[in-house]
């Protein structure tokens, strides 16, 4: 692999930097009625991130700086962030317009986006624990960042959970340190190899315990439903979407670099999926509020990508399947957080009669849920596809069968959601101040391009299975 | 060829977007016939055309290539009649509605949309794309109920029918998914399914997708014990889109069976045969039992479609039975069931459309509220006394053809079941008989709106150009059936074939 230290590399990433802190510095002298132009500087820092990520996808996989490697994954990591933070900025506006930390929204926003996009470009434990931080501390503010009650107690809920995550995690990157002697993934297989194994092995569950925090995988995922809960939606989907995305490249990019011989992760990783899968599905069941409803379904669809990222190292198809599979979610689960934020209601019932009143709106709930079913022709049917196929080709029947089980089981909970849209509404609810303009269009948006996500499978498909 | 059939409804729907939604309905529905009628063109010439063995007019373009799946369109003996016969309806049912009124604009546009889909089906040889097909039919069937249904029960009905049917598409795409699993290289398409026959073997996996595929086209069927969603559909649906939903809608899930489940698992299929004999015959007797119980016509000729598609079951679950054994049998079991699915589109096509021009000059689809009818609207009585005697299988019509000849094929493999199921066409003479003296003979009678009597005129000229197609074509198919089954034998056999591998 070719090594350089070519800062344009980085220009992605910079471009989030860099936007974050002018979000600070001009939000700091911008009148509050025009902090609209904090967010128009965010969304062109991520405009400018996402040609330069179309620009070095061109080029042929390198590492940066020694510690930073990028290939197709990182590059598709950083797309997936990148649109996702734009999103997120879009339909967040009437949310946060007029709010007094509107320019903190669109600097903490990026600052996480750029934290998840470091751990998934990370080579290295330390870099990968920095990257952590990074997705971490900014996200713990912006779960605070509303300051009514609920999301004062989501903050702290987060923060301590994190917290303890974190010094878990820097202590397996110590653990893997002292028995491999490196902290580079260049050099993690022959250091595993000659090393102490033990010590190693805890080390790497350590880290992935890390990991498993920001991806909200069981047994990590305790704070998933009270912070989304507890925050504004938008503020939910973030937290539920951005980091996520990050740790579960990071992870794949980890467990690439330990020999299956030395330490048996693809059953460990297996059996994870297994129950963060079925975990999630059966706390889902029972929901009546909907936002927390979408934070089991998001620990169940963390069940799935880890059923891919079990069989990372067995098959070709691991690839393609894991970074579609991400953008697909997090069309899909934007979507669904943005009607959520779009509408007053929090509760099942009261979305009682959104199919007459707001017919686009509930098109668009209705394909985000059908989508996170995996019903064709959405992205996530074709994640789920390839998921399963690599599953089943990587030896993995056993989960695939599970996986299946799940999906049907899934089905209930979202059609709960899906039949009220469609009765007849009581009268009382016919208020329609708390709707967001901007939120309903980022909710039809993310729709729209998780169907043409699906349909252009296709094409997107050898795209990510290029190395 | 295929692709301008298949989407030629919804070009014409979207240049017809164009409309102010204000426009007179013919502006609307006079476009429609039409489309029907270049797309009954369109089949004709390939009915003529059509190779003797394997697809003809195939289309294939990849689409997904790294999940196996692709556009591939196709039409064989099998597919070719029902594609005819859902082109006849849907045109039938543009001519009743010539002069729809309510919301003209989305109504058209919402069964051009239905009629590419429900064409889409039946020519898909890829998996995805016959499932896509058949989901999007349940979703713009759903609106049609919905929209313009008779009572205020019509939102929960149409509610029923998409939670009942989707959640059944939904098993179908998971039994998909378990045969391209099994398949090496991993594939959707059909054709290449059924030349690599992955699950030959049989066993738990190959179960567990019969079981998958099965409960999902028994929903769409409907087989007892999945037909609960059916009644309420067809009451509270509008007469056109009954028609379709009875006519066309059903066959997805009957074509499924013959399509998909018996030559992609083929062993699986043998094994459990038995078990799809007894489901279909029971469906027969419990759909011609509780069809004679009712006083409502269209939720009575709702259970005679359950009653109906209870024989396609019995033939293709005999035809699985005597597999190795009997050619001659399985191949008179599986054209039979296949011309049953025509005649059944067409006859109660028929059925729903007449039940509907009575409850325009009724109101109420009450048996019970109207007598003598025969002296009063001999049109109506008489169109409706032949779609009856066709649907209750009378020699002459095309019911007869396709009973014949399922229970000539399945009687040697279940002589018990068949005997069974012919008490079915007993009970469905009665019922008929029943239905037809209670409303065509005796007192003249019908419902009133207190005080001021209605005009009850006899048939119009729309609704017997609409109407007397259908069971033309039935009766033709009745009385010199070679046209159609020297379609569908070739076709039988291939899959049999398959079948019996």
């Amino acid at each position: 692999m070719v090594m350089n230290e070519d800062p344009t590399t980085l220009i992605p990433e910079l471009a989030l930097l860099a936007g974050a802190v002018l979000a600070v510095i001009v939000g700091a002298w911008t009148p509050r009625r025009r902090q609209g132009r904090v967010r128009a500087l965010a969304l062109v820092a991520v405009m400018v991130g996402l040609v330069a990520t179309v620009v070095a996808a061109t080029k042929p996989s390198s590492t940066t700086f020694e510690t930073y490697v990028l290939d197709t994954t990182t590059h598709a990591v950083r797309a997936i962030v990148l649109v996702a933070v734009g999103l997120v900025l879009w339909l967040s506006r009437d949310a946060v317009a007029g709010h007094p930390r509107e320019s903190e929204f669109a600097a903490l926003v990026l600052l996480g986006g750029l934290g998840a996009v470091l751990m998934a470009g990370a080579g290295d434990l330390m870099l990968l624990f920095a990257a952590f931080l990074l997705a971490s501390v900014p996200l713990y503010a912006l779960a605070g960042w509303a300051k009514t009650g609920a999301t004062t107690e989501a903050a702290l809920k987060y923060y301590l959970s994190g917290a303890f995550a974190g010094v878990t995690m820097l202590a397996g990157t110590t653990l893997m340190y002292g028995a491999t002697g490196s902290t580079s993934y260049d050099a993690l297989p022959e250091g595993l190899v000659t090393g102490a194994a033990g010590p190693a092995a805890v080390g790497l569950v350590a880290v992935l315990a890390g990991l498993a925090f920001k991806a909200g995988a069981v047994p990590a995922h305790f704070w998933v439903p009270d912070v989304t809960d507890g925050t504004p939606p938008a503020v939910a989907a973030v937290l539920t979407t951005i980091p996520k995305i990050g740790a579960l490249a990071a992870t794949w990019r980890l467990l690439l670099a330990v020999p299956e011989q030395v330490v048996p992760w693809p059953l460990l990783v297996a059996v994870l999926a297994a129950i963060s899968m079925t975990l999630g599905n059966l706390a889902a069941f029972a929901q009546t509020s909907v936002l927390r409803l979408l934070a089991y379904s998001t620990v169940s669809q963390v069940g799935y990508v880890l059923m891919i990222i079990a069989v990372a190292a067995r098959t070709p198809e691991a690839q393609p399947a894991l970074l579609y599979y991400l953008a697909a979610y997090a069309l899909t689960n934007i979507g669904a957080f943005a009607v959520v934020a779009a509408h007053p209601a929090r509760a099942i019932d009261e979305f009682r009669g959104l199919g007459r009143r707001r017919p686009l709106l509930a098109a668009a709930l209705v394909v985000c849920l059908l989508g996170l079913v995996g019903t064709p022709p959405t992205a996530v049917f074709v994640g789920k596809l390839t998921a399963f196929a690599a599953a089943f080709d990587g030896g993995m029947a056993w989960l695939v069968v599970l996986a299946a089980v799940n999906t049907v089981a899934s089905l209930f909970y979202y059609l709960r959601w899906v039949a009220p849209l469609y009765r007849d509404e009581p009268p009382e609810f016919a208020d329609e101040s708390g709707e967001s303009r901007t939120a309903r269009h980022g909710a039809v948006t993310a729709a729209t391009l998780s169907l043409i996500l699906g349909v252009a499978a296709g094409l997107i498909l050898p795209l990510l299975a290029a190395s | 060829m295929l692709s301008v059939l298949v989407f030629l409804p919804v070009v014409v729907a979207l240049a017809l977007t164009a409309l102010p939604a204000t426009s007179t309905p013919r502006r609307y529905t006079v476009p429609w016939v039409v489309t029907g009628l270049l797309q009954l063109v369109l089949v004709a010439v390939m009915w003529l055309q059509l190779p003797t063995s394997g697809y003809g007019f195939v289309e294939q373009v990849a689409w997904i290539p790294s999940a196996g799946i692709s556009y591939h369109l196709g039409v064989d003996g099998l597919s070719l009649p029902l594609v005819a016969m859902t082109v006849v309806v849907f045109t039938a049912t543009a001519i009743y509605s010539l002069r729809e009124d309510r919301r003209p604009k989305s109504y058209v546009l919402l069964f051009l949309a239905l009629q590419t889909v429900s064409v889409g089906v039946f020519v898909a040889l890829d998996l995805i794309l016959f499932f896509l097909f058949f989901d999007l039919s349940i979703v713009f069937m759903y609106f049609v109920i919905a929209g313009w249904g008779h009572g205020s029960r019509a939102r929960s009905a149409a509610l029923t029918f998409f939670l009942y049917t989707f959640l059944g598409s939904l098993a179908l795409l998971l039994g998909f998914i378990l045969i391209y699993l099994a398949a090496t290289p991993h594939t959707f398409d059909i054709p290449a399914l059924a030349a690599l026959n992955p699950l030959a073997a049989g066993g738990p996996l190959a179960g567990a997708a019969l079981l998958a595929i099965g409960v999902g086209l028994a929903v769409k069927t409907p087989l007892v014990p999945f037909h609960t969603w059916l009644p309420p559909a067809h009451t509270e649906a509008p007469a056109a889109g009954s028609a379709v939903l009875a006519g066309v809608l059903l066959k997805m899930g009957t074509y499924g069976f013959v399509r998909i489940a018996m030559p992609l698992l083929p062993a699986s299929w043998r094994q459990f045969a038995g078990v799809v004999v007894v489901l279909g015959v029971v469906s027969v007797v419990y759909g011609a039992l509780v069809a004679l119980a009712q006083t409502d016509l269209k939720r009575m000729i709702a259970y005679t479609s359950v009653n109906h598609m209870g024989y396609v079951l019995l033939g293709v679950g005999a035809a699985g039975l005597v597999a190795e054994t009997d050619a001659q049998a399985r191949q008179l079991a599986t054209t039979g069931a296949v011309t049953q699915m025509v005649s059944h589109g067409l006859i109660t096509g028929a059925l729903f459309l007449l039940a509907g021009a009575l409850h325009e000059r009724g109101r109420t689809y009450d048996m019970g509220a109207y007598g003598g009818l025969a002296a009063r609207t001999p049109r109506f009585a008489g169109l409706f006394a032949v779609a009856a005697f066709a649907s209750l299988g009378l020699p002459g019509f095309s019911g007869f053809i396709a009973e014949f000849q399922i229970f000539t094929g399945a009687l040697g493999a279940t002589p018990v079941a068949t005997a069974v199921a012919v008490v079915g066409i007993l009970l469905t003479a009665g019922l008929f008989l029943v239905a037809l003296s209670r409303m065509l003979l005796g007192e003249v009678r019908f419902p009133d709106a207190p005080g001021t009597p209605r005009p009850f005129p006899d048939l119009r000229a729309r609704e017997l150009a609409a109407v007397v197609p259908l069971l033309l074509l039935a009766t033709v198919i009745g009385l010199v059936p070679r046209f159609l089954l020297d379609l569908v034998e070739p076709a039988a056999r291939a899959v049999n074939e398959l079948v019996a591998r």
